[in-house]
């Protein structure tokens, strides 16, 4: 039987009258990824806080590695490496003094400490700037650094959370290759994302929360077949006539169309196969509206999310996320 | 690391927790936040010029404007005036203590070191540690302005360097209402305000630049016992080689009282972060 690293059984929380967490379940195995996916203010954060021991539970209880978040917090803390969602170094220590403070505070050896900290520098590629200031690093290089502290300790447990926000694609890829390095040598790990594509990349399991609540759980794959079937993407020629295209084709999906006008884009999640497909393409001629592109393709974690919170995730940076839900009964 | 105890089966064998802070690592850690504390004075030495300037003022101030004005007991007004305005600087340079707090919890600082397996206590002990040093500093140059500008030793050395230490304790204890300030108020901008407010009236309706009986009466009744008072006037005892009578005593029982409330206050406030 594998062995459960992290747990959390029916944990509550509230800032005054809102319910940040309302009985959250949650189950990471040695070894394995666990993605924690949720829209802004679904409680993510909130429950990375609890099970490392920043933050108490109203109720409910939570252990890593077999022991208690609350009675034996020294203990977590010592197997765990955090990264918080904002990056915490110290602007006036160097990169180096940073990491060597980490050390020094998990009781490393002066030796040892030294050690480590040009190891971590080096795996994050940070040693050329290792002797400045952290003031003059860029975002992503505080980030960076920021893992590497939570690296310091040798944690069997890593939880980070959503550790590539704010990064440029080429950075993100390196992290992901430099996360999966550390999964790959046997590092359990939590990891908070609004990103689904890192999800589906890194996360051996994917665990939604939305309001405090999980909505949805499994593997990437088991996410998707749960929305079932396909997605049909249609791009129009003329964005005008976008509400009108979407009001057609409505009917022939299991739920309200989303679009994106910008790209003159419109997805809707369907049942339907070729026949479908072909039935799509006779009705938009039929009304005079001019295609681009018109497919079938199967569901990403996007349409999950999408279909699950109501809510479009966060695009990677650089593509402005314009897509809305629309109502199709609102529009002739 | 995890110790499992093979001789009994079962899920509830887990040992008591394997990872504790001993007495030694809590050093370790102390010494650690200082010396970070420490480094980042050192590398603003813009900000420790200008808090050095607004005591520097005062002295000119108060030295060559209010002289004239204010008649002392017996002796000098230079002589008067320094020991309170020593007293005022160590308590001025708590402030900082407040703002840092407040901008490490802003930043996710304190939350990086609540994820670390060391000693609770070593953030605000290794914080009021490094400002402790920062107003060695500090007072050793408002000693030299003193004496540019007329000040002088008047007791044996063992006084004077007591008369110095007492100034540096009162400030160390007072330094626990700016880590209790800076916890509660979380904003490095709100605390700077906020700590100042507590300080007015106490530097301001005490004995520190004013014989307290030029006061009215009502005014006098506060102005006789409270703690700044009380520490001024056995600093200045102590610096002149005259009378310290019961402030001395009075000045350690307020800083004891002081550092203890608050140093509770400060910490159960931390806990509940
Ligand atoms: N300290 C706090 N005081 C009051 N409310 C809080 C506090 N921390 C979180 N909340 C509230 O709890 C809810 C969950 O917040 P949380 O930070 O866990 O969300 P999140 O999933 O991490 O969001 P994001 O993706 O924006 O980081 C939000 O409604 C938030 O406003
Ligand atoms: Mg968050």
């Amino acid at each position: 039987m594998p062995e459960t690293m992290i747990e959390a059984e029916s944990i509550t929380k509230a800032f005054g009258s809102t319910l940040a967490l309302r009985s959250v379940d949650l189950k990471v195995e040695a070894g394995t990824v666990l993605g924690l996916l949720g829209p802004n203010g679904a409680g993510k954060t909130t429950l990375v806080r609890i099970l490392t021991t920043l933050l108490k539970p109203d109720s409910g209880r939570a252990t890593v590695a077999g022991y208690d978040v609350i009675h034996d917090a020294v203990t977590v803390r010592a197997m765990i490496g955090l990264a918080g969602q904002f990056a915490a170094v110290d602007d006036l220590l160097t990169g180096r003094e940073n990491l060597e403070l980490v050390g020094l505070l998990y009781h490393l050896g002066s030796k040892e400490r030294k050690l480590r900290a040009d190891e971590v520098l080096e795996r994050l590629s940070l040693t050329d700037a290792a002797d400045r200031l952290v003031k003059t690093y860029s975002g992503g290089m505080r980030r960076r650094l920021d893992l590497g502290a939570s690296l310091v300790g040798h944690p069997r447990i890593l939880i980070l959370d959503e550790p590539t926000t704010g990064l440029d694609p080429a950075t993100r890829i390196d992290l992901w290759q430099f996360i999966e390095a550390l999964v790959a040598d046997g590092t359990t790990l939590l990891l908070t994302t609004q990103y689904l594509e890192e999800a589906d990349r890194l996360a051996n399991r994917i665990v939604v929360i939305d309001h405090g609540q999980v909505i949805a759980e499994g593997t990437a794959n088991e996410l998707k077949d749960q929305l079932g079937g396909n997605v049909l993407e249609v791009t129009i020629t003329d964005q005008d006539q976008l509400e009108k295209a979407a009001a057609v084709l409505a009917d022939l999906g299991h739920g309200p169309p989303s679009y994106d006008r910008a790209g003159g884009l419109i997805t809707l999640a369907t049942d339907g196969k070729a026949e479908m497909l072909l039935e799509a393409a006779r009705r938009l001629e039929e009304n005079g509206i001019a295609l681009d592109d018109i497919g079938l393709r199967r569901p990403s974690l996007d349409d999950v999310f999408l279909a699950l919170t109501g809510k479009p995730t966060e695009d990677l940076p650089g593509t402005a996320d314009t897509r809305q839900r629309l109502d199709p009964s609102g529009v002739l | 690391m995890t110790v499992l105890d093979t001789a009994s089966s079962g899920a509830s064998t887990r040992q008591a927790p394997s990872h504790s802070v001993t007495f030694g690592m809590t050093l370790v850690d102390i010494g650690g936040i200082t010396r970070r504390n420490l480094l980042r004075i050192l590398r603003t030495p813009r900000l420790l010029v200008f808090s050095s300037i607004q005591p520097i003022m005062f002295v000119l101030l108060f030295r060559y404007v209010f002289a004239g004005a204010i008649k002392v007991p017996n002796g000098l007004y230079v002589d008067y005036l320094m020991p309170g305005i020593f007293v005022q600087t160590a308590l001025f340079g708590g402030a900082s203590t407040a703002v840092g707090l407040a901008a490490d919890l802003q930043g996710g600082m304190i939350d990086r070191f609540r994820s670390l397996p060391m000693a609770r206590s070593a953030v605000l002990a290794g914080r009021t540690i490094a400002d402790l040093i920062r107003n060695v500093v500090v007072l050793v140059l408002m000693v030299a302005v003193g004496v540019l500008v007329g000040f002088r030793f008047r007791a044996s050395p063992g006084s004077d360097v007591a008369g110095l230490a007492l100034v540096l304790l009162f400030g160390y204890a007072f330094s626990w209402v700016f880590v209790t300030t800076g916890l509660l108020v979380k904003d490095p901008e709100t605390a700077q305000v906020a700590g100042f407010l507590p300080l007015f009236p106490l530097v301001f309706a005490s004995s520190a630049f004013v014989p307290v009986s030029t006061m009215p009466g009502w005014l006098q009744a506060f102005a006789n016992v409270q703690p700044v008072s009380v520490t001024v006037d056995a600093v200045r005892g102590l610096l002149s080689g005259g009378a310290v009578e019961h402030w001395l005593w009075q000045s350690i029982s307020w800083g004891v009282g002081i550092f203890l409330v608050f140093a509770i206050l400060s910490v159960r406030q931390y806990r509940r972060l």
